[in-house]
């Protein structure tokens, strides 16, 4: 048998103190030992972009990181948007400018477009849609995507 | 109440936010990875790494051996279950070249399931299934439709179907012909690729004697039919569940091998299995589509009419016939002509197998195809003719005073029969809306500085609600909420807010007030589950045949209630009241279910509750119509096509939520774009896949797409449904390649230079080369 590791990881501002085997991807272990299922896996190669969570405040693809790697780490998920009922601005406006469709990588795209516009709320359009053409979406052509992180980056801003 | 307020109630045409968001974008989903059962295995397919042989053995040993297996099996494990029926039920003519679950004498593709493996976590499983050992005598590998067939077994070759249909006059027409204008074209092998993988979780409850397979998508009932006959079971003791589906486009849904063994180990090793696919097995194993190349010739007059097509088809079916039969080259045979007379027609299609994948179907299968075939070739006829490839269009389009315009052509058991629809017309719509003669102006304009800039048109009709029927049951509780049960099924395109909306119109609800079962065979015992574009066109007409029943009861009920006729009642917002009087006297709808229940006595002799149950039947498939207008950049240095411009018109008869339709409409692009540019499975000469990461099979990021304009209208309602309903899936892709791959001619310079799709930059700037020195 591996020999697992003793971690602690901060989920969502939960502690989730878990043992894993040392391979065991951090995508693995927020679903399954942390329970936190709303993180999706869509291609475990680190192209697709669906299981991006924001670890110590950057955006991570969780398939390509190992639980271990993140010991101690503070992770936040799509469960740790909202506020309690209050949805993220990012959250609202993909449900208002029909930015999901089958909703499988929408979790990826939310963390992503968050991630990216706390740590650079002045990004110019062409580099917000250079980090955003890094997560493969199959059902929306992207379109009303771009539109919400628009809208939402606008609204972040004012605060 | 909503009366003298502006809220939208999600009536029919009203852009609401869709019921489906709010757990999506609170991941809590639940997605088949997401559904867990104590005590559960997890299965691992071992698979076939070779694309041709015969099975000599297969060393399961040490696999078992390995900590945490509890089990591996081969064929001869399952040699009870027989292989994977069709969907529409057996076929005898094609049945020899049905795929089991797990390969028996012979592997035919790379990712052949040939053992299963059972483990108690997935890691475990994934290691223990490298240490099974396939031995197999290797046979030759036949990788292309269009070489010579090979024996497939018991004297039959791989040609395992020729489908043909035709009518008028083939040879007469082409012998007198003013002009014979011939195309060679090809299709690649590329799929739908949902985001998420394949999954599934067979669970056997012992307790109520019952199967459960987690993970059902698209066609649940179907599925359920053919399970019961593989595993010897009645309807009643196998249920299908569909949870949230991260994407289909007719790939995902279908019974496929590892669903038949996820319900076969649950009831054998008595525990729940799971089986979560990984994205290099998606590509080997999921269906593939497409693949198809063309030998087409069209008769012409020396006016530019289009007198006859014949097309000799290779269609490169991959290892086995799975779950669709030959539906693909019905559908290719029988929509080729598209929205032009043509008079005469013949198409052959030469239906075989390959050392590849299956194929089976993808978003607007068949159509696809022919309508790059199709747009191709008079797009040559054009220019052979020395004639504006617009005016030979229209001289060629089946006139509104034709319609309903009948051909002698089945698609899917349906002869088709155009429904009305002015195809010229929306064609003058949507050359104004891009303004066609200065955007042709400017870019001959831009070609003469230097650039390589082109636009293309193609016109497409599409094929939706796949009949011949569906019913819908709804109930309406006492506190007014209403639950509309279906036998539908959501791949994620927003069911279940476009059946609320229906039934929210007919009722006078809120939709919000409206839960939609679907994929559940445990709640209605039918289904035809979504395909074809015919969830919303069938289930919808259902649901609205339905609702209006409810209200006709609620109604008469309310009438007795209020002392006032029905005749002068309304309903608003769940409020029951005058027409003339809404803030007058009123009841709920839930006030309504009360007085029904069976006991009250207020409902007389009538049924108990405020429900109803209703079938729809259509006489045929409606078709709906449009266009796609492709403006394309060409980069001579790295032939990178970058696509300027794009616009789409269709009429959509009805629209129930016009932003979800151009949702579709985008989406479908967005994979048509895919198709036309970027995604291809290929094979080395032995067989085995080079396209099994998303780092060779290119799926477009949203710097490969445009933002289209979109021109929808509904200037034609489908005469086939009672709310003139025609469907919207599909139309966003299939003309993409055939707009996309003129507009390439036009920019390089060289007319019918694209005969292939994918058109990588590789082949194109290999084209230039060659053409443009």
């Amino acid at each position: 048998m591996i020999k697992k590791m003793d971690i602690n990881l901060t989920v969502n501002g939960r502690s989730h103190a878990v043992s894993v085997a040392p391979r065991k991807t951090l995508a693995d272990v927020i679903r399954e030992d942390c329970g936190q299922t709303g993180t999706h896996l869509g291609c475990e190669h680190g192209i697709c972009g669906a299981c991006t969570v924001i670890v110590d405040g950057a955006p991570v693809r969780s398939c390509l990181m190992f639980g271990v790697q993140a010991d101690g780490a503070e992770i936040r998920t799509v469960e740790g948007l909202a506020n309690g009922n209050e949805l993220h601005p990012m959250q609202r406006a993909f449900t208002e400018h029909h930015a999901l469709q089958c909703g499988y990588c929408t979790p990826g795209f939310l963390m992503l477009a968050t991630s990216v516009l706390e740590r650079e709320p002045d990004i110019s359009d062409d580099d917000l849609l250079d980090v955003l053409s890094s997560n493969l979406c199959r059902c929306t052509g992207y379109v009303n995507i771009i539109k919400a992180v628009r809208a939402a980056a606008a609204e972040m801003k004012e605060g | 109440m909503a009366t003298g307020t502006n809220r939208l109630l999600g009536h029919l045409g009203d852009s609401v936010p869709r019921l489906e968001d709010p757990p999506l974008i609170t991941g809590k989903g639940r997605f088949v990875g997401d559904i867990n059962f104590p005590d559960q295995l997890h299965m691992r397919i071992v698979r076939s790494p070779f694309a041709h042989g015969t099975i000599k053995s297969v060393d399961t040993a040490a696999a078992k051996a390995h900590p945490g297996v509890v089990a591996v099996w081969t064929s001869d494990d399952i040699a009870d279950i027989p292989p994977i029926d069709f969907r529409e039920g057996s076929n005898p003519a094609l049945a020899l070249f049905r795929q089991y679950a797990l390969a028996r004498d012979k592997v035919r593709y790379v990712g052949d399931p040939v053992a299963a493996l059972f483990a108690e976590d997935a890691y475990t499983a994934e290691d223990a299934a490298e240490l099974v050992v396939i031995n197999v005598n290797e046979l030759p590998v036949l990788l292309n439709a269009d070489d010579p067939p090979q024996d497939f077994k018991d004297g039959y070759t791989t040609e395992a179907a020729l489908v043909e249909q035709a009518y008028g006059d083939i040879e007469n027409t082409f012998a007198n012909a003013f002009k014979v204008v011939e195309l060679d074209v090809k299709i690649g092998r590329h799929t739908g690729v949902p985001l998420e993988c394949r999954g599934a979780v067979g669970r056997y409850d012992a307790a109520r004697d019952i199967v459960e397979l987690h993970g059902a998508a698209k066609v649940p009932h179907r599925n359920r039919e053919t399970l019961c006959r593989m595993l010897d079971r009645p309807a009643s003791g196998v249920h299908l569940y569909e949870g949230h589906t991260g994407g289909g486009f007719g790939i995902r849904g279908e019974l496929y091998p590892e669903d038949v063994l996820v319900c076969a180990a649950a009831m054998r090793l008595d525990r729940p299995v799971k089986w979560i696919e990984d994205r290099q097995e998606h590509l080997m194993a999921a269906n593939h589509s497409r693949q198809q190349r063309h030998i087409i010739r069209a008769a012409v007059a020396e006016d530019g009419e289009v007198l006859a097509f014949d097309d000799e088809i290779y269609l490169d079916q991959g290892g086995y016939i799975r779950t669709h039969g030959t539906r693909v080259a019905n559908m290719t045979t029988g929509t080729l002509p598209g929205p032009y007379r043509i008079p005469n027609y013949r198409a052959v299609c030469h239906f075989r197998l390959t050392n590849k994948t299956p194929a089976a179907t993808y978003r607007s299968p068949g159509r696809y195809e022919t309508t790059f075939v199709r747009e191709r070739l008079m797009d040559k006829i054009a220019v052979e003719m020395d004639m504006d490839p617009v005016a030979l269009r229209r001289r060629n389009l089946i006139s509104l005073e034709e319609m309903p315009y009948w051909r002698d052509l089945d698609v899917l058991g349906d002869s088709v029969e155009h429904d009305p629809g002015d195809y010229a017309g929306l064609l003058d719509q949507g050359l104004a809306r891009v303004s066609w003669d200065e955007l042709q102006a400017e870019l001959a304009q831009r070609r003469d500085n230097g650039e390589l800039v082109g636009a293309g048109l193609s016109m497409f009709f599409e094929k939706s609600g796949l009949g011949p029927s569906d019913g819908a049951k709804i109930f309406v509780d006492t506190t007014g909420h209403i639950e509309v049960v279906t036998g539908g099924a959501s791949l994620g395109q927003g069911f279940e807010t476009a059946m609320a909306q229906i039934c929210a119109e007919d009722l006078g609800t809120d939709y919000r007030r409206i839960r939609v079962v679907h994929g559940r065979t445990d709640r209605i015992d039918y289904g035809v589950g979504a395909h074809a574009s015919r969830a919303t066109v069938l289930t919808g007409s259902a649901v609205s045949k339905t609702a209006l029943k409810v209200r006709e009861k609620a109604l008469e009920v309310a009438a007795e209630l209020l002392q006032t006729p029905a005749a002068t009642l309304d309903i608003t917002d769940g409020v029951i009241h005058a027409k003339d009087n809404p803030t007058g006297p009123s009841v709920t709808l839930g006030d309504v279910a009360a007085a029904l229940a069976p006991a009250a006595p207020t409902r007389g002799d009538r049924d108990p509750y405020l429900a109803a149950e209703e079938w729809f039947n259509i006489e045929h498939q409606t078709y709906p119509y449009g266009h796609h207008i492709a403006v394309v950049k060409v980069d001579r240095e790295t032939g990178e096509v970058k696509i300027e411009k794009y616009f789409i018109a269709y009429d959509i008869g009805r629209a129930i939520n016009p932003m979800m339709i151009e949702g579709q409409l985008v989406g479908g692009l967005a994979q048509g774009i895919g198709g036309a540019l970027y995604e291809e499975f290929t094979y080395d000469e032995r067989g085995e896949p080079l396209s099994v990461t998303f780092m060779d099979y290119l799926l477009p990021t949203l710097r490969e797409i445009p933002i289209p304009e979109i021109l929808l209208t509904e200037d034609f309602p489908s005469i086939r449904t009672p709310l003139g309903i025609k469907g919207a899936g599909e139309a966003g892709i299939t003309g993409a390649p055939a707009a996309i791959a003129s507009a390439i001619d036009n920019a390089i310079g060289i007319p019918g230079a694209v005969t292939q799709m994918p058109m990588t930059p590789q082949r194109l700037k290999k084209i230039m080369d060659e053409r443009l020195g």
